[in-house]
């Protein structure tokens, strides 16, 4: 499955250069690595990609794809909605 | 074969914007002289457009081609069987990304490898390989990295800090292709059908909207970049769709959310520190692509398992089935039902050719969302 849920950055380690953030409910934690240092701050929404952060998005643009998934999602079972949202920044094959 | 296909969007509030798109892009269809293919270059967007019956709800001169945009579809036999050696390999731990385990090279999968003792690990981020480098000191980890723009920075992303950290037991092994170099290839050849392209999303974060530039002025060839969900393919087919009507070739970017023209420069910059372009790359059914892969640059040989471990790797390329129409299919030849063997001798679970490898490939989407089961 490859969505690409937007995530909303919860914590910031500068020491590590990662930082924690929230996928429709799921929390987990994105290398800063590829971006700008001082770019990403709490509360942006961001694209992640096999735990990468790629890119900062809008928020209204965030919540009007984040209405959509939850719509993808509530069409599909428990088990395969919880799968979909831990493989979104996961295209099978870190895919193009 | 007729292919029915399911229709899920039925099932979603979203049905009225997507069912708004397919009236608009049949009444702007239906004033076309011709019909158009369009190609969906990357292996998420093959996967939308099958798994919401997109192809159903348009007009009949409205066609699909799906693209090589599947890094593991794209991968030869040889170099699945360079993964397959350096496994094989007593002291050494094999690291790699998604469905590259399970792809058949000509002496079998890397499943196949670590049924037969190799240690091979899936890995859902590269930076997970160096935690498996600590824990083995005495182990050698090697890299399969693969992928199109969008995973080269996290392979960069890994060498720097390997190199910061002074790890001593990672090595890598370089697949990283590219998407610009295939779809040129594409449209070099005189018989190719292809008319526009559905540009894909994530490489195009990283890389930027730029790189599509050369295709509507060199090669009179509308390009639009599009998100994943089903609503931005309906929307990016309608752009298409329009700029053909209005006799518009042009570039341009549906999925603003997340697509700026220069794309992620910070992670464009860490990629060229670490990697050049090849001179050439061999896509698995579409054959030698001038440019279309990228190595690691000399002074990082200390860290390149291609090069060390060049006396055990195979150097003769291997070709795919006979029967396989892969290559066709990619080109847009050839739907995945003409294949003679489609779902019969092929199927994901035993595949022939690339396109029913990995779920992203064509091949593969036809068989699983297809009702051919
Ligand atoms: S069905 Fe199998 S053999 Fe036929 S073109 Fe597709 S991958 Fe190749």
């Amino acid at each position: 499955m490859c969505l690409s849920i937007p995530s909303k950055v919860t914590k910031i380690d500068k020491a590590n250069k990662t930082a924690t953030v929230d996928t429709m409910g799921v929390s987990r934690e994105a290398s800063l690595d590829l971006m700008e240092e001082g770019s990403v701050n709490i509360g942006d929404y961001v694209l992640i990609h096999i735990g990468f952060i790629m890119n900062k998005i809008d928020e209204e643009d965030a919540m009007a794809s984040i209405e959509t998934y939850k719509e993808i999602l509530s069409i599909m079972d428990e088990e395969e909605c919880a799968r979909a949202i831990e493989e979104s920044d996961n295209c099978p094959n870190g895919g193009a | 074969m007729a292919l029915e296909l399911k229709n899920l969007y039925d099932d979603f509030r979203d049905a009225a914007t997507i069912k708004a798109y397919a009236k608009i892009i049949s009444e702007d269809a239906a004033k076309l002289d011709r019909a158009i293919n369009i190609m969906e270059v990357c292996g998420g967007h093959t996967h939308t457009i099958m798994k919401y019956g997109i192809l159903q709800l348009l007009p009949q001169n409205i066609k699909f081609v799906h693209g090589p945009g599947c890094p593991v579809c794209v991968m030869p036999k040889e170099r699945i069987d360079h993964a397959y050696a350096l496994a094989m390999q007593e002291d050494v731990i094999l690291v790699t990304l998604g469905d590259m385990i399970k792809v058949p090279g000509s002496k079998g999968s890397l499943q196949d490898a670590r049924s037969r003792g190799a240690d091979v690990r899936f890995v859902y981020s590269p930076l997970d390989t160096l935690k498996i480098a600590c824990e083995n000191p005495t182990k050698k980890i090697i890299f399969f990295a693969i992928g199109f723009e969008t995973t080269t920075p996290m392979s960069a992303a890994l060498l720097d800090a390997v190199i910061k950290q002074k790890i001593p037991n990672i090595l890598f092994h370089i697949n990283h292709v590219t998407v610009p170099e295939a779809m040129e290839l594409l449209l070099s050849d005189a018989e190719c059908k292809i008319d526009a392209f559905l540009g894909p999303s994530h490489v195009s974060v990283i890389s930027g909207s730029k790189i599509y530039e050369p295709f509507p002025v060199k090669w009179g060839k509308p390009v639009v970049v599009s998100g994943f969900e089903p609503v931005d393919v309906m929307e990016s087919i309608s752009m298409i769709v329009k700029q053909f009507l209005e006799k518009r070739c042009e570039l341009e970017v549906q999925y603003k959310r997340a697509v700026k023209r220069e794309g992620n420069l910070n992670a464009q910059k860490l990629v060229d520190k670490y990697f050049q372009k090849a001179a050439h790359f061999r896509f698995r059914g579409l054959g030698d692509i001038p440019g279309g892969g990228l190595e690691l640059r000399e002074e990082f040989d200390a860290y390149n398992a291609e090069k060390i471990h060049a006396d055990i790797l195979p150097h003769e390329p291997i070709n795919d089935h006979k029967l396989c129409i892969c290559g066709e299919i990619l080109k847009g030849k050839a739907t995945p039902p003409q294949c003679s063997i489609f779902g019969t001798a092929c199927k994901p679970s035993s595949p022939v050719g690339s396109c029913m490898v990995s779920s992203e490939g064509a091949c593969a989407a036809y068989y699983k969302y297809g009702n051919l089961v």
